[in-house]
């Protein structure tokens, strides 16, 4: 019958429409009382209906991997800095949006520690190199995206002062990651607390490294004959298809 | 009949013996690595020969290189029915300040705007082109940016990392230090305060050479009752059907189509100029840019592109991982194709919004994997940036074992069926089999008019050899089939997504050693072709040992396709005009690039 299927169309329209009020009744009280809420969408693969977040009032609860801008992390106890002003953020830099200068001494030597570090935000495009290749673990990326600001300049040019952050927010946004590096970084102390007890043990340590290597990378692989048999099974099954088509015609 | 040559034939053969020069004689000069180096004059004569008798019937990509002595005119050739083998010709002009070769559109009309693009980037011209204009730039523009001696605005270094940033870094913006400075330099005797644009005519949609073709063609039977006369319409390019910002030039007649012209490069930014200033690494991020509909796939390509350059082994892992991520991505694409399809015919965003939420569901994904939805940044030589995070299989295996196939099935009920949508689209914009090819059509396009041509199963990468799906067509090459090949795309893409979801072995992603910034890249060239969601998406890299690449371009499949959107409008009204750009699928940052 001509126009039924715009009917069927509008039956599944009908049925979305539906779904939105029983999924809104399902959330009495509403969910906006509670001011300025995270929601966790981490399930909703089984979500129906609405699916819209009232964005200013209610907030997306962030993966932990959500990157913005790059933050620089000191040491919440010490106050100290982690960057040592080396700069492969700035030569990794994609944009091209990080400016360094390196400190220097009474002598004017330099030294590990940066004096002056900016990052232009309105050039930089979130994509983490920074962060990634970082050796100290001291820039990383943040998860406030809120900041939207009235002129372009000076604002956008974060320098070291609004790019600094402790380590306790960087072990709030990222839990994971920090409880990962603290673990490195202690498995890193703990060697070389043994290697200055047995200072004469400087010869083992190549078999350490060795040994620590393979524990990184012994993890189980497919064979290069499972790969094969991979492939032999689907094209085998390729060619059945193929065959069973042909006798269907 | 087998006229074509024998491929181990052809790899032993030198210039002196090749079975080419026998039967055009003279048209290779010299057997290289990857392909003939070919006499300019001979171009066509040989071109002819290797479409008709040889097979190599699908021109792929036309580039061009900058070297130090000569230009040089890359083509890439295979064959619909051939697949795997591939064939590169190359042309050299050592007179840079007049280089000219002769145009292979006649052979493949699909180097149309391809050569345009050569022609507007490194100002080689093609004798023979029937509309040898600037493409992605204006028409008055000075100079030609990928040639190495071009400098762009604001140019500081010659290539990154540059050396300003560190240790004394400088805190001015580029527009404070260098306001026009390096880059201008007026030609002698130019005046800008005099110039004026040229105005572009479009002599030849509008036929203002052949004064008896306009008003009134044979073709529209209304002309014979009514005097018509041909009207230039400019769709775009702000309009809500262009899909970004991009021009048609229409001529029409009545509610005819009679002629039409794309106007592209409005969101031109040079990419490739970009990527030669950029190191290696640098150039993921920016092709997320690209397709920005499908991020995943333009890191995939790319990294191909270098890691066959690098001969570099991927472990198995992070095979998995990209395949499951860039199946998910053509998920995404399809269903906001078919979406904004509809949008096209009026179906003002339902279908486009119930696509966008399943999307949104696989943006999840990306982001907790990636760290971002759209420009994902995921993909590192070698590998991927990051291991899967934990329950993130889990959620996939949902999305792809019970939602995903619920969403396609609702499509399928909501849209499949739709009266007004089958008038709209059955007939209209048909492409042929011979003529998809000719025109250089690539992905859903391709398929949808009768030629199962997928690169996954003709060439195949990653692992793609070892997973089970079927390379869907139709035979009818209208609007109506690109939608219906998509859709069943997206569930061959479930399919596929199952088998590496079920099969994802545990290992590293990436290979052993230290995570390098700065790779080292052995001189050489790769062409790189992966099926991306809206076509063929190759990545030409040339190294020369440095850590920039020498040459980096990029085969944008909806660019190409974008060729043949004349010869599908012409002879339809206005409003299938629109439709017609809406089944090709065309996203503005690859186009323009």
């Amino acid at each position: 019958m001509f126009g039924s299927g715009v009917l069927k169309g509008m039956a599944v329209t009908l049925k979305e429409f539906f779904n939105t009020y029983v999924d809104d009744l399902k959330r009495i009280p509403s969910r906006y009382a509670g001011g300025r809420e995270e929601i966790d969408q981490s399930d909703s693969v089984a979500q129906s209906g609405l699916f819209t977040i009232q964005y200013p009032e209610e907030h997306r609860k962030l993966p932990e991997r959500f990157r913005y801008i790059p933050i620089l992390i000191y040491d919440a106890e010490t106050g100290e800095d982690r960057c040592t002003a080396c700069g492969i953020c700035a030569k990794v830099c994609p944009p091209q949006c990080i400016w360094i200068v390196r400190d220097k001494d009474e002598k004017g030597k330099p030294i590990t520690r940066p004096a002056e570090f900016f990052i232009d935000t309105s050039i930089c495009m979130n994509c983490g190199l920074c962060a990634e290749y970082c050796p100290f673990d001291a820039i990383k990326m943040d998860h406030d995206f809120e900041i939207a600001a009235y002129t372009r300049m000076p604002q956008f040019i974060f320098d070291l002062k609004e790019l600094r952050v402790p380590t306790t927010y960087y072990a709030r946004i990222r839990p994971t990651d920090w409880a990962e590096e603290e673990a490195a970084r202690a498995a890193k102390e703990a060697e070389k607390a043994a290697k200055a007890e047995r200072p004469a043990a400087a010869a083992g340590t190549g078999e350490v490294g060795t040994e620590a290597r393979a524990e990184a990378s012994p993890r189980p692989q497919r064979t290069p004959e499972e790969i094969e048999r991979l492939k032999a099974e689907a094209a085998a099954r390729r060619a059945a298809k193929a065959a069973e088509d042909a006798k269907a015609e | 009949m087998s006229l074509t040559t024998d491929a181990s034939t052809l790899s032993t053969a030198t210039e002196a013996t090749h079975p080419f020069n026998d039967v055009v004689p003279g048209a290779v000069l010299e057997v290289t690595k990857n392909g003939l180096i070919v006499e300019g004059e001979k171009l066509l004569e040989l071109a002819l020969y290797l479409r008709d008798q040889q097979g190599y019937d699908y021109l792929s990509m036309v580039t061009s290189v900058d070297w130090p002595d000569f230009l040089e005119v890359v083509y890439y050739l295979y064959g619909v029915a051939k697949p795997k083998e591939g064939l590169e010709l190359k042309v050299r002009l050592a007179d840079k300040a007049n280089p000219q070769v002769p145009s292979v559109v006649s052979a493949w009309p699909g180097a149309d705007l391809q050569e345009r693009e050569v022609y507007d980037m490194m100002g080689i011209r093609f004798t023979g082109h029937p509309n040898l204009r600037r493409i992605l730039l204006w028409d008055g523009f000075e100079g030609y940016p990928l040639r190495k001696d071009y400098k762009e605005s604001y140019f500081e270094e010659g290539s990154k990392p540059f050396k300003s940033r560190h240790p004394e870094g400088q805190h001015l913006w580029a527009e404070d230090r260098v306001p026009w400075r390096d880059n201008v330099t007026y030609p002698v005797g130019w005046d800008p305060d005099l110039w004026t644009q040229p105005e572009v005519q479009y002599r030849r949609i509008m036929a203002i050479d052949s004064p008896s073709e306009s008003g009134g063609s044979a073709g529209s039977p209304a002309s014979a009752e009514i005097s018509t006369e041909r009207v230039l319409v400019n769709m775009g390019p702000q309009h809500p059907s262009t899909h970004g910002v991009f021009r048609m030039v229409v001529a029409v007649e009545g509610e005819n189509v009679v002629g039409l012209e794309p106007e592209i490069g409005y969101l031109h930014r040079c990419h490739e100029k970009i990527g030669e200033r950029n190191t290696y690494i640098m150039n993921i991020p920016f092709t997320d840019r690209l397709d920005y509909i499908s991020s995943m796939s333009n890191n995939l390509g790319y990294v191909l592109a270098v890691e066959k350059l690098m001969g570099l082994a991927v472990p198995e892992r992070a095979e998995y991982i990209r395949v499951i991520m860039v199946e998910f991505t053509r998920i995404i694409s399809h269903l906001f194709a078919i979406g904004f399809l509809f949008n096209d015919l009026g179906a003002y965003f339902t279908p486009a919004l119930y696509g966008l939420r399943e999307r949104e569901l696989i943006l999840d994904l990306f982001e907790a994997a990636a760290g971002s939805r759209m420009m994902c940044n995921y993909m590192r030589f070698g590998g991927v940036f990051a291991d899967l995070p934990g329950g993130w299989v889990e959620r996939a295996r949902e999305l792809v074992w019970n939602r995903l196939p619920r969403a396609v099935e609702e499509f399928e009920n909501l849209l499949t069926g739709n009266e007004i949508f089958l008038m709209r689209t059955q007939g209209v914009g048909v492409l042929t089999a011979q003529e998809a090819i000719a025109y250089s059509m690539a992905g859903p396009m391709l398929r949808a008019s009768g030629v199962p041509y997928d690169v996954r199963r003709a060439e195949p990468y990653s692992i793609y050899d070892r997973l089970e799906f079927d390379v869907i067509s139709r035979p009818e090459g209208d609007v109506w089939a690109r939608f219906i090949v998509r859709m069943r795309e997206i569930g061959e893409s479930i399919r596929i997504l199952k088998q590496a979801l079920d099969q994802l072995p545990e290992g590293p992603i990436m290979p052993p050693g230290k995570k390098q910034y700065q790779v080292r890249v052995p001189a050489g060239e790769a062409y790189s072709r992966i099926e991306g969601p809206k076509g063929e998406l190759g990545f030409y890299v040339v190294s020369d040992g440095k850590p920039n690449p020498y040459r980096y371009h990029v085969r944008a499949p909806t660019f190409i396709n974008l060729t043949s959107l004349e010869k599908m409008c012409v002879g339809h009204k206005i409003a299938d005009s629109v439709v017609i750009l809406g089944a090709i699928d065309i996203v503005l940052g690859e186009v323009d690039r």
